[in-house]
């Protein structure tokens, strides 16, 4: 109990250290940031909602030290601006439809990779020095030596473009309405399927090294010998008692690479035109959408600091050290 | 310095990398201006054009060439610069310990968990568009990763004896950490700085292809953000994205791989794993025996 509350502390800490990034970035900027935030609301918006809007990021009169806390106040209930692309949808609303893409994409995209990469792990240990250990480990370096976003335009150009197996972009087809229907939910996951095997592919093999390595050092453990030399059969002996011990640090390091999934399915998502937070991110940078931009930035943060304290719970769940401690 | 030349690993990757740094240094004096408009746009590898041309009629051997100027000093500097932020705070947090540390670490356990991508786009989109926006946000977001490496590895230093010799000496404690400390950690700077390297390269690639650098420079990010916005993939012209996305692949591979042999020169167990493995095969041994006898009694 004593180590996750000292983890939810520090989530408090990194999620107020977050917030506050969010309010001193424009402010230490050169030049005025109202101007360079708000210039292009100019035209768009009558005084009056231009007022509000400021206020809204803390850009009142007063002190710096008042500014921030009318902003903290509206970040805590969820009221993040008007996105300019957008207008007159509120930011918290444009986010709030692109999440639900993001979630199915990177998060089924997430839990493939790190099964497929940890069973690949698994099996490459165990048979070390075999086929899997000498083909898969140098293809997967060779595979992250390349950048995220070219991998995905490779495989949309080859797959999508010249071959034609796969659609080109977005989440859905078209001429489907987004209903509770057998046709659009192939459609989706047709659409998914390219975007997913590209973050699955270039985020695996980072799982399968780490998974390799832990695996065989756990080998080398005396509990390993015994299990072998009691005449567990050796499958019994590689899931239950290697596997089983190696995957514990693994967990851990889950939840650090969650960060790099979530950049990595950003830029994925910006070269499949797919309507979620990357795809957004990118379209607020273009139009210099500065609330919609700054109300990412939160979002995204926030929900890897959370799914980090999800991944920290678990361990202690998993590993009764840490009760005790 | 022997060793490392006999390292097959070091020596192709080495022999890239210089290759590219040659090229990044002469390569732009032997290529058309890769501002130019040479020929028609997007002419598939010719004679005349060994690469191609870009949307705008551009030469794309030319702007590969050119590009790899920019993103690698841009690469070196910021892994420079990482490597130097991450030893003065790691090292610090490292010998002081106490409230110091928990102070540090979690300043660097903050940085490290924040996705990376959505801060810099946010700081890039509000500096003004540059080479030097460009270093400064992949600085600020790097940083923590080796400041963390190098606080554990001061927090095993401090505890050997000659630490605790100098500071009954009366070492102050800056020249403990400069002459004791830093010294004794070189390999593990030196590829920290590979990596931090290898990260400013991607990331600089990254940024760039969003549009975030100075869109009318040549380098490989921009490279790739005007195939895109020229319609590359709907067009079929793959001679535009293609040899820049190979220089950047190739550039971090070898990083890896010089990396790689740095780290089997320095841990003599992981370079013998695989000739172990390999005289295992040869007599037919499994190597998950537990304890495996090589020469048995004839």
């Amino acid at each position: 109990m004593k180590y996750v509350l000292r983890r939810l502390l520090f989530y408090v800490i990194a999620a107020w250290a977050s917030v506050t990034l969010a309010f001193f970035i424009p402010r230490m900027m050169p030049g005025d940031p109202t101007s360079t935030m708000f210039a292009r609301f100019k035209g768009k918006l009558d005084p009056a909602a231009l007022d509000d809007l400021r206020a809204a990021f803390g850009f009142t009169d007063g002190t710096l030290l008042e500014q921030y806390g009318v902003y903290l106040g509206n970040v805590l209930r969820g009221e993040l601006g008007i996105s300019i692309e957008y207008y007159p949808a509120t930011v918290s609303s444009v986010i709030g439809n692109a999440l639900v893409w993001t979630l199915v994409l990177a998060g089924v995209a997430v839990v493939i990779s790190f099964t497929l990469g940890t069973l690949g792990g698994v099996l490459a240990a165990w048979r070390r020095g075999g086929w899997l250990d000498s083909t898969l480990p140098p293809l997967f370096v060779l595979l992250g030596a390349f950048p995220y976003f070219w991998l995905a335009m490779a495989l949309l150009f080859v797959l999508g473009f010249q071959l034609e197996l796969f659609p080109l972009g977005h989440a859905y087809d078209d001429r489907i309405a987004p209903e509770a229907s057998w046709a659009f939910f192939s459609s989706v996951v047709g659409h998914a399927v390219l975007p997913a095997a590209t973050i699955v592919l270039a985020t695996m093999g980072a799982w399968m090294l780490d998974m390799r390595n832990t695996m065989i050092a756990v080998m080398g453990e005396d509990y390993i010998k015994l299990a072998v030399a009691k005449g567990l059969s050796p499958r019994r002996v590689m899931l239950r008692y290697a596997a089983r011990n190696a995957l514990l640090p693994n967990v851990t390091s889950f939840g650090m690479a969650l960060g790099f999934v979530v950049s990595g399915s950003i830029l994925t998502e910006i070269v499949f035109s797919y309507p979620g937070q990357g795809y957004l991110l990118l379209q607020a940078v273009q139009s210099q959408d500065y609330p919609l931009m700054q109300g990412l930035f939160l979002t995204i943060t926030l929900a890897v600091l959370g799914a980090n304290l999800l991944v920290d719970v678990a361990y202690a769940w998993l590993d009764p050290r840490t009760r005790q401690g | 310095m022997d060793a490392l030349l006999s390292n097959r690993k070091a020596l192709f990757g080495g022999a890239i990398m210089v290759t590219f740094l040659l090229m990044a240094l002469v390569g732009p004096c032997f290529v058309q201006d890769p501002k130019g408009f040479v020929g028609l746009p997007l002419q598939p590898p010719s004679l005349d054009h060994w690469l191609g041309t870009t949307g705008q009629g551009q030469d794309v051997l030319a702007q590969t060439v050119a590009g790899a100027r920019s993103s690698l000093s841009i690469g070196l500097i910021v892994g420079f610069s990482v490597v130097a932020i991450g030893a003065l705070v790691g090292t610090t947090a490292g010998y002081f310990g106490g409230w110091v540390d928990d102070v540090l670490s979690t300043v660097i356990n903050v940085f490290l968990i924040m996705p990376g991508l959505p801060l810099m786009v946010v700081l890039a989109a509000y500096l003004p568009p540059g080479p030097g926006s460009i270093a400064l946000v992949l600085i600020l977001t790097g940083w923590s990763w080796s400041a963390r490496v190098v606080r554990s590895q001061a927090l095993s230093l401090r505890r050997k004896d000659f630490v605790a010799a100098a500071q009954v000496a009366g070492e102050r404690p800056l020249r403990i950490i400069a002459v004791e400390i830093l010294p004794n950690m070189t390999s593990l700077l030196v590829s920290a700085f590979i990596g931090a390297t290898n990260y400013a390269i991607a990331a600089q690639v990254g940024l760039e292809f969003l549009g975030l650098g100075e869109v009318s420079a040549v380098t490989w990010g921009t490279n790739l953000y005007w195939a895109t916005n020229d319609a590359a993939l709907l067009t079929g012209s793959w001679w535009t994205f293609v040899p820049t996305g190979l220089a950047v692949a190739l550039v971090s591979f070898s990083l890896v791989l010089i990396n790689t042999a740095l780290d089997e020169l320095g841990n003599p167990r992981l370079r013998s794993e695989r000739a172990f493995v390999q005289a295992l095969g040869l007599r037919a041994i499994s190597p998950d025996e537990p304890t495996p006898v090589v020469r048995r009694p004839s």
